[in-house]
C-alpha cells in the first residue's frame, strides 16, 4: 500500500494545486431562493487558484544547484510533506518518523516558520465523523513534532475530513492516499 | 384554507420557473401499495396554450414515489372523466382501482388557473375529498403537491410531505477549482436554486424548524465555521469560528438553541448555543470523538456519535448533561444518527461487511434494519412525515441522492445531470 515515490511526489504538486485553492479567501457567493438566482444556476466563484499554502514553492533553478529553501529541495527530506494512515488509524507509520524529525529540527531552527498541520480522511462513513478523525491525524503530527521540542505556536492543525481527496477515485488506492496529514508551510 | 393559499403565495413567489435539473427514477417498487387513478386534469382554456404542469402527472409522481400507492399508467385508463357526471365507478372497479382522482383547470385571468379535483372511493361510489383552487402558472407545480398531500392525509391517516422542500451541496469543478455549492429543491427535485457558491468545502446543512433558515458548515477562507443563512433572501451570519472543528449545526426543535460539534478545547465535544445570546453550554465531554448531535421531538435529548467505546457508536444524552447511554450495539461502525419526527425510530449509517448503508434503529427494541444495500450510503435523514429517508449514495461513478421508505420497499433515486450530490437534508412542513 506504501505508494512509490514518484506518487508522492506527483500528488505533492497535485496538493499544491488544490492548497492553491484552499488558501483563497475570497467571498463565497450567496443567494436568496428568490428569483434573484440565475437561471442557469451559474453562481461563479472567482479566483479559486490565489497564492499561499504551499503554493510559493518554486521551480528548481537552473544548473542543478539548489539555492531554495530546503522545504523546496526534491533532495531533502523536508521535500516529503504527506504522512499517509491506515485505514481508521491515526497512528504515524514507522516510515515517516525519520522525516517529521527533520521537519520538527528544521522548526526548531527557525522559530518564525509557521505551519499549518492538514488532517484528511477516505470517504467511507460519515462526514462530520471524518472531521473529526482528520483532526485526529492532524493532532497525531503535531503532537509528534511538539515532543520533539517543536514551539505549539509554530504548529496550527486543520481537519478537512473527507472533503479533499487527493484522488478522487472511488477505490482502495484512492482511499489510501486520500487518508492523509500534510504540512503545509506558511 | 386562507392561510395555504397565502403560504403558496408567498412560497411561490419566489421560485423560478421550473427546471428539471434533478431527475427521478424509481428504483423499487412496493408490493400492497394501494391501487389509484390520477385522471390527467382537463383543461378549458386554450388548447394552444396548455398549463405549464401537467398537475395529475406530479400528483401520481408524489403519490407514487411514497411507496404507499401504485398509479395506474395512463395507457391503462379507458376513459379521462374530468367530472363527477362522467364518471362510471364500474370502469375503474374492472380496473381493480381503489381509488380514483379527477380534476379540471381552467383559465382564470391573465397566467390565472381554477383547479378542480376530486378524489373518489371507486367500491363505495363516494366522493372523498373535493376542492377549487385558484393559482397561477407560477404556483401550479407546488399547488399539484398540495393535492397530493390532501390525498395521501386523506388514504392513509399520515400526513403528506410533498409540498416540502429538500436542501443538498453539489460538487461541481476539477479537483483543482472545485466549484461547491449548497442548494435547495422541491421534495420532488424539481426548481432547483444555488443559495450558495465557494471553492471550499461546504456540508451539513440543518432546516430551522420553521423551513427558513439553514445552518451549514462553510470552509471559506480556508477553517471551518458555522453559518446560519436566511433560505428567502440570502442573509446570513457567522455563528462560530472556533480553532479546529466548528461543526454538525442541529437546531432544537423549538428553533432557539443549536447544537453543535466544537474541538476548540482540544478534541470534539457537543456544545449547544442560545442563538438569541450566542451563549455555549458544553454538553457532552468526553477524550474521545463525540459529534453529529440531533435532537429528540420533545427537544430533551441528544443522540451523538462517539468512539469513546472503540468504535463510533450512538448515544443518547439528556440536554441538560449527564450520563451517556448507548444505544447502538449491532455491527463495528454507527453513526450520524437523527430521530424520525415522532421519536420512535433512528436513522444512521451502519457498516455492514465493508459497507455503509442507511438504517433505523428502534431503541425501545434494539432492533436494527438497514434498509438500502449501496456500498458508501450515507446522511440520511426523514422526511417530515416519517415515511420516507433521504440518503446520500453512489452511482455510476457520481454522488446521487436517493430516498428509501421507511420500512424499505420504495427506493427512488434523484440525479443531477453534473456534479457529485450529496449532504441531503429534508425540509420540515412550512406552516
Amino acid at each position: 500500500m506504501q505508494p512509490n515515490r514518484r506518487l508522492l511526489i506527483l500528488s505533492f504538486l497535485f496538493t499544491l494545486l488544490t492548497l492553491g485553492g484552499c488558501s483563497t479567501t475570497s467571498e463565497p457567493e450567496t443567494s436568496g431562493g428568490a428569483g434573484t438566482t440565475p437561471g442557469t444556476g451559474g453562481t461563479v466563484e472567482t479566483g479559486g487558484t490565489a497564492t499561499g499554502g504551499g503554493a510559493e514553492t518554486s521551480a528548481a533553478q537552473a544548473g542543478g544547484q539548489w539555492s531554495g529553501s530546503p522545504l523546496d529541495d526534491p533532495s531533502s527530506p523536508l521535500y516529503e510533506k504527506m504522512f499517509f494512515f491506515d485505514f481508521d488509524s491515526s497512528e504515524i507509520r514507522p516510515e515517516y518518523i525519520p522525516t517529521l524529525r527533520a521537519h520538527a529540527e528544521y522548526l526548531i531552527a527557525h522559530p518564525d516558520q509557521r505551519v499549518v498541520i492538514e488532517g484528511h480522511c477516505d470517504e467511507r462513513g460519515s462526514r462530520e465523523y471524518n472531521m473529526a478523525l482528520g483532526e485526529r491525524r492532524a493532532n497525531a503530527v503535531r503532537r509528534f513534532l511538539e515532543a520533539e521540542g517543536v514551539d505549539p505556536a509554530q504548529l496550527e492543525t486543520v481537519s478537512y475530513g473527507e472533503e479533499k481527496p487527493l484522488d478522487p477515485r472511488h477505490n482502495e488506492e484512492a482511499w489510501a492516499v486520500n487518508r492523509r496529514a500534510v504540512l503545509v508551510y506558511q | 384554507m386562507k392561510s395555504i393559499a397565502a403560504f403558496l403565495l408567498f412560497w411561490l413567489c419566489y421560485l423560478p420557473l421550473a427546471r428539471a435539473e434533478l431527475v427521478i427514477e424509481i428504483t423499487e417498487g412496493a408490493e400492497g401499495a394501494l391501487p389509484i387513478a390520477v385522471v390527467p386534469f382537463r383543461w378549458s382554456g386554450d388548447p394552444n396554450h396548455p398549463p405549464p404542469q401537467d398537475v395529475a402527472a406530479v400528483i401520481a409522481a408524489d403519490l407514487h414515489r411514497s411507496g404507499y400507492f401504485d398509479t395506474l399508467p395512463r395507457s391503462k385508463m379507458k376513459k379521462k372523466p374530468a367530472t363527477t357526471a362522467e364518471v362510471d365507478f364500474a370502469d375503474w372497479r374492472a380496473l381493480r382501482q381503489d381509488n380514483l382522482v379527477i380534476g379540471r383547470i381552467e383559465p382564470n385571468g391573465p397566467g390565472g388557473y381554477r383547479v378542480t379535483f376530486k378524489l373518489f372511493d371507486v367500491y363505495q361510489a363516494r366522493q372523498l375529498l373535493g376542492y377549487v383552487f385558484t393559482t397561477t402558472d407560477r404556483d401550479l407545480r407546488a399547488l399539484a403537491h398540495h393535492i397530493a398531500d390532501l390525498i395521501f392525509e386523506t388514504l392513509t391517516g399520515k400526513r403528506g410531505a410533498f409540498a416540502t422542500r429538500i436542501a443538498y451541496v453539489v460538487s461541481e469543478g476539477s479537483p483543482e477549482h472545485p466549484r461547491i455549492s449548497l442548494r435547495i429543491a422541491d421534495s420532488d427535485g424539481y426548481n432547483d436554486q444555488v443559495i450558495l457558491t465557494s471553492s471550499e468545502p461546504i456540508l451539513s446543512p440543518a432546516w430551522s424548524p420553521d423551513g427558513r433558515r439553514l445552518a451549514y458548515v462553510s470552509f471559506e477562507g480556508g477553517r471551518p465555521s458555522i453559518w446560519i443563512q436566511e433560505v428567502f433572501t440570502g442573509k446570513r451570519r457567522r455563528v462560530t469560528h472556533f480553532k479546529g472543528i466548528n461543526g454538525a449545526p442541529a437546531w432544537s426543535p423549538d428553533g432557539r438553541f443549536l447544537a453543535m460539534t466544537l474541538s476548540k478545547d482540544g478534541n470534539p465535544d457537543i456544545y449547544v448555543m442560545d442563538l438569541a445570546h450566542n451563549r455555549l453550554r458544553r454538553v457532552v465531554k468526553n477524550p474521545a470523538i463525540d459529534t453529529e448531535p440531533a435532537w429528540s421531538p420533545d427537544g430533551r435529548s441528544l443522540v451523538f456519535t462517539s468512539d469513546r467505546g472503540g468504535s463510533p457508536q450512538i448515544y443518547k444524552i439528556p440536554v441538560t448533561g449527564g450520563r451517556a447511554e448507548r444505544l447502538t450495539w449491532e455491527n463495528g461502525y454507527n453513526a450520524r444518527a437523527s430521530w424520525s419526527p415522532d421519536g420512535r425510530l433512528l436513522t444512521l449509517i451502519t457498516r455492514v461487511g465493508g459497507n455503509y448503508r442507511i438504517a433505523t434503529l428502534d431503541p425501545a427494541s434494539g432492533d436494527l434494519n438497514v434498509l438500502t444495500d449501496g456500498r458508501l450510503d450515507e446522511s440520511p435523514s426523514f422526511a417530515p412525515n416519517g415515511a420516507m429517508i433521504i440518503y446520500a449514495t453512489r452511482y455510476r461513478g457520481k454522488g446521487v441522492l436517493a430516498a428509501v421508505s421507511t420500512d424499505g420497499r420504495v427506493k427512488q433515486r434523484l440525479a443531477l445531470k453534473q456534479g457529485d450530490v450529496r449532504d441531503p437534508v429534508w425540509s420540515p412542513y412550512y406552516e
